[in-house]
C-alpha cells in the first residue's frame, strides 16, 4: 500500500472501490438492521433527523481527519466545543448580540487551536498529551465561566441556526455541506492539502524541499479549533443554552467516525468521504439504538466496539 | 542501599533532588499561606491521597516507560470499584471482593495489551477506546445507583490506621520498594527500560517484546484494580462516575515525576514525588479555598509543562 491514493482523487477507481466497502457496508448493514428492528427508523423525518444530528459531529470530524492525517490527534475538541458553546451562550446572555457571540466563540476556538498547535509543532510535544492537557483546561474553564450551571438566557434568534430553513433546506445541513466542501477543497485542491498528506507521510522530505512545514502543521490545529468554534454555534442553537458538560466526550465520536471512515494513524492515509460516511454510521448507530431504547451508556460502548470492528477489518485487509 | 535512584547516574539524582526541592518549597509556601496546612491531620491526609494516586500511577509508570500510555486507568478504577463493591455486598466476603477488583483490573489490562500488541494500535487510541467502553459498561451496570455500607474489615485498607499512620501509606511504601526492585534488579524491569529506550534494539537483543508489553499493561490494570479497592474502602460508596476524574491526575503524577513520555527514562521514586507534588498543589488549592473547578485546569497545565521541561532538559543533555 502506498500513501499515494490520498492525493488521488483521480488516481483510479479501483482504489475507491477497495476502500468503500468497510464504511459503506457498515452503514448499509446498520441501516438495514435498524430498519428491520424499528418501524420508525426508515421514515423520512427520522432520516432527516439523523442528518441534522450528525451535523455537529461532522463539523468536528472533518478537521479531525486532517489532524489524524498529520499523525496527530486532537483529544481536546469535545471540551473545546463545550467551552466555545459556553462562551457563546455567556456572551449572548450579556450582550444579546449574535454576531459578537459568534465572533467570540470562533476566536476562542481558534485561540485554543493555536495553543495546541504551537506546543505540538514548535516544541515537538506528542499531540495526545498536549490535547489531553488542554482538554482538562477547557473543561475547567467551561465550568468556571458557568459556575457549573446552564446558561439559558440566550434569546430566541440563535435557535434559528438549528431549527431554521433557507429555501427549504435546514440550516445545519447547509453548514455541513459548506464545511465539507471547504475541507474537500482545502485537502484536495490546494497546496495546503498536499502538505497535510506529506506531513503525515514524510515530514523530513517536506522539510528538505524547503516547505514551511511548521506553519502548515500549525494551520491544521488552528483549523481544528476554528471548526470547533463553528460547531459551537449549532450546539448552542440546538440546546438553546450553554451547558458546561454539553459536548464532553464528543471527541471520541469524532475519532471513531474518522477511524471507521478508513483514515489510519500512520503515513498520512486519509479519506474525507470516508469520514462523512463514518459520521453517518455513528449517527445511524446512535439514532437506531435510541429508537430501540438502549441507554446512552451502552451506545458509547457500542461505538467503541464499532471502532474495533473497523480496525479489525482494516488489519485483515492489510494482511490480504 | 541503592534501591531507589541509580547513584552512579548523577543526572537522575539531580532530577530527583530538584523535585524534592519543589515539594519542600510548596510545603513552606503553603504553611505560610495557611495555618490549616501544617497540621498532622492534614499532612497525613495529603500522604493518604498521594498514596492512592501513587498506586494507580505506579502501574502507569511501567506503561509510560515503554513509551506507551494507559488512558483507561481512571475508567478501570471505576469499573473495578463498582464490580468489587457489588460482589462485597452480595457475598459479604472480603476475599472475594478483593479478587474481583484485582481480576477485573487485570483483565482490562490484558485487553489493552492485546489491542496494542496484536492489533498494533497506538496505545493512546486503544486505551482511549477502552476508556469509553468501560465507562459505558459501568454506567449501564450501575444504572445510576449508588452502593455503600461495606464491612469494617474491608474498609481497613482505605481508612484504617496502623500505629497512627493510615494503611494506604504502608501500601504506598510497599509498592515503592517492590516496584523499584522490580525495575532495577530483575531482568523484567531492565527489559522494560530497554524496550522503551529503543524497541528495535530490544527486539534484536532478544527481549520478547510482545510478552513484555502484555505484562506491562496487565500490571497497570492490576494496580488500577488495587487502587479501586483502596478508593472504595475509603469512600465507603461507589457509583458509575467514580473513576472519571482520576485519569488526568495519574498521568500528571507520572509525568511530573520525571518519567519520559518517549520511554526508557523514569523511576518509581520519581512517580511518588510526582504524586506528592500534585496532591500538595490540589490540597493547597482546597485549603486556600480556590474554586474546585480549576483543579482540572491546573492538572492540565502541569501535564503540558512537565512534558515541556522533560523535552528541554533532554535537548540540553543531548547537546
Amino acid at each position: 500500500m502506498s500513501n499515494m491514493h490520498i492525493l488521488s482523487k483521480n488516481l483510479g477507481y479501483r482504489n475507491y472501490f477497495q476502500r468503500i466497502p468497510g464504511v459503506a457496508m457498515m452503514l448499509l448493514v446498520g441501516m438495514i438492521f435498524f430498519g428491520i428492528l424499528s418501524k420508525d427508523f426508515l421514515s423520512v423525518s427520522n432520516l432527516t433527523n439523523i442528518g441534522l444530528q450528525s451535523s455537529i459531529l461532522l463539523l468536528i470530524s472533518l478537521p479531525m481527519t486532517l489532524v489524524i492525517m498529520t499523525e496527530g490527534i486532537d483529544m481536546s475538541i469535545g471540551a473545546l466545543l463545550t467551552l466555545c458553546g459556553v462562551v457563546m451562550a455567556y456572551t449572548l446572555s450579556v450582550t444579546h448580540s449574535l454576531p459578537i457571540a459568534i465572533c467570540l466563540a470562533m476566536c476562542c476556538g481558534l485561540l485554543i487551536g493555536l495553543i495546541n498547535g504551537s506546543i505540538i509543532v514548535y516544541w515537538k510535544v506528542p499531540p495526545f498529551v498536549v490535547t489531553l492537557g488542554t482538554l482538562g483546561i477547557c473543561q475547567s474553564l467551561a465550568l468556571v465561566v458557568t459556575d457549573g450551571q446552564s446558561i439559558t438566557d440566550v434569546g430566541e434568534i440563535v435557535q434559528l441556526a438549528y431549527n431554521g430553513k433557507v429555501g427549504g433546506v435546514a440550516i445545519p445541513l447547509i453548514f455541513s455541506v459548506i464545511a465539507y466542501f471547504v475541507t474537500y477543497f482545502l485537502l484536495y485542491q490546494t497546496r495546503f492539502g498536499i502538505y497535510v498528506c506529506a506531513i503525515g507521510g514524510n515530514r523530513e522530505s517536506l522539510n528538505l524541499a524547503g516547505v514551511r512545514t511548521n506553519f502548515y502543521h500549525l494551520a491544521v490545529y488552528a483549523f481544528s479549533g476554528l471548526m470547533a468554534g463553528v460547531a459551537s454555534i449549532l450546539l448552542t442553537a440546538r440546546m438553546s443554552a450553554g451547558h458546561p458538560t454539553a459536548a464532553i466526550g464528543m471527541e471520541f465520536d469524532a475519532i471513531a467516525a474518522v477511524v471507521v471512515g478508513g483514515t489510519s494513524f500512520e503515513k498520512g492515509n486519509g479519506w474525507l468521504l470516508g469520514t462523512l460516511l463514518g459520521v453517518l454510521t455513528v449517527g445511524v448507530l446512535r439514532n437506531g439504538l435510541n429508537l430501540l431504547g438502549v441507554p446512552s451508556s451502552v451506545q458509547v460502548a457500542s461505538i467503541g466496539l464499532l471502532v474495533l470492528v473497523a480496525l479489525l477489518i482494516d488489519s485483515m485487509k492489510m494482511k490480504s | 542501599m541503592p534501591i531507589f535512584p541509580n547513584l552512579n547516574n548523577s543526572d537522575e539524582l539531580k532530577a530527583l533532588f530538584y523535585r524534592l526541592f519543589v515539594v519542600i518549597f510548596i510545603c513552606i509556601g503553603l504553611s505560610f499561606l495557611s495555618e490549616a496546612f501544617l497540621t498532622v491531620n492534614n499532612l497525613l491526609n495529603v500522604l493518604r491521597q498521594a498514596s492512592l494516586l501513587f498506586l494507580m500511577a505506579s502501574g502507569l509508570t511501567l506503561v509510560i516507560l515503554t513509551a506507551g500510555i494507559d488512558l483507561s486507568v481512571g475508567a478501570n478504577v471505576g469499573m473495578s470499584a463498582c464490580l468489587a463493591g457489588t460482589v462485597l455486598l452480595a457475598t459479604g466476603s472480603t476475599t472475594l471482593g478483593f479478587l474481583t477488583g484485582i481480576c477485573c483490573g487485570a483483565l482490562i489490562g490484558l485487553a489493552n495489551g492485546l489491542l496494542v500488541t496484536l492489533l498494533r494500535l497506538p496505545s493512546f487510541i486503544a486505551t482511549y477506546g477502552m476508556l469509553w467502553i468501560l465507562h459505558g459498561i459501568t454506567y449501564y451496570f450501575m444504572a445510576g445507583a449508588t452502593i455503600n455500607g461495606f464491612s469494617k474489615s474491608f474498609r481497613m485498607i482505605g481508612s484504617g490506621y496502623w500505629f497512627g499512620i493510615p494503611v494506604p501509606i504502608y501500601m504506598m511504601l510497599f509498592f515503592l520498594i517492590s516496584g523499584s526492585i522490580f525495575l532495577r534488579y530483575t531482568i523484567f524491569g531492565q527489559q522494560i527500560y530497554a524496550l522503551g529506550a529503543n524497541p528495535v534494539t530490544a527486539r534484536l537483543s532478544g527481549v520478547p517484546v510482545t510478552r513484555r508489553l502484555l505484562l506491562v499493561y496487565i500490571l497497570s490494570g492490576i494496580t488500577a484494580g488495587l487502587a479501586s479497592l483502596v478508593f472504595l474502602a475509603r469512600l465507603n460508596s461507589a457509583e458509575g462516575d467514580i473513576g472519571e476524574a482520576l485519569t488526568l491526575p495519574a498521568i500528571a503524577a507520572v509525568l511530573i515525576g520525571g518519567t519520559s513520555l518517549f520511554g526508557g527514562v523514569g523511576t518509581m521514586l520519581g512517580t511518588l514525588i510526582g504524586a506528592l507534588i500534585l496532591t500538595l498543589v490540589l490540597n493547597g488549592m482546597n485549603i486556600l479555598s480556590i474554586d474546585g473547578n480549576l483543579q482540572a485546569l491546573v492538572t492540565g497545565v502541569i501535564i503540558i509543562v512537565s512534558v515541556l521541561l522533560d523535552l528541554i532538559l533532554r535537548r540540553k543533555s543531548v547537546v
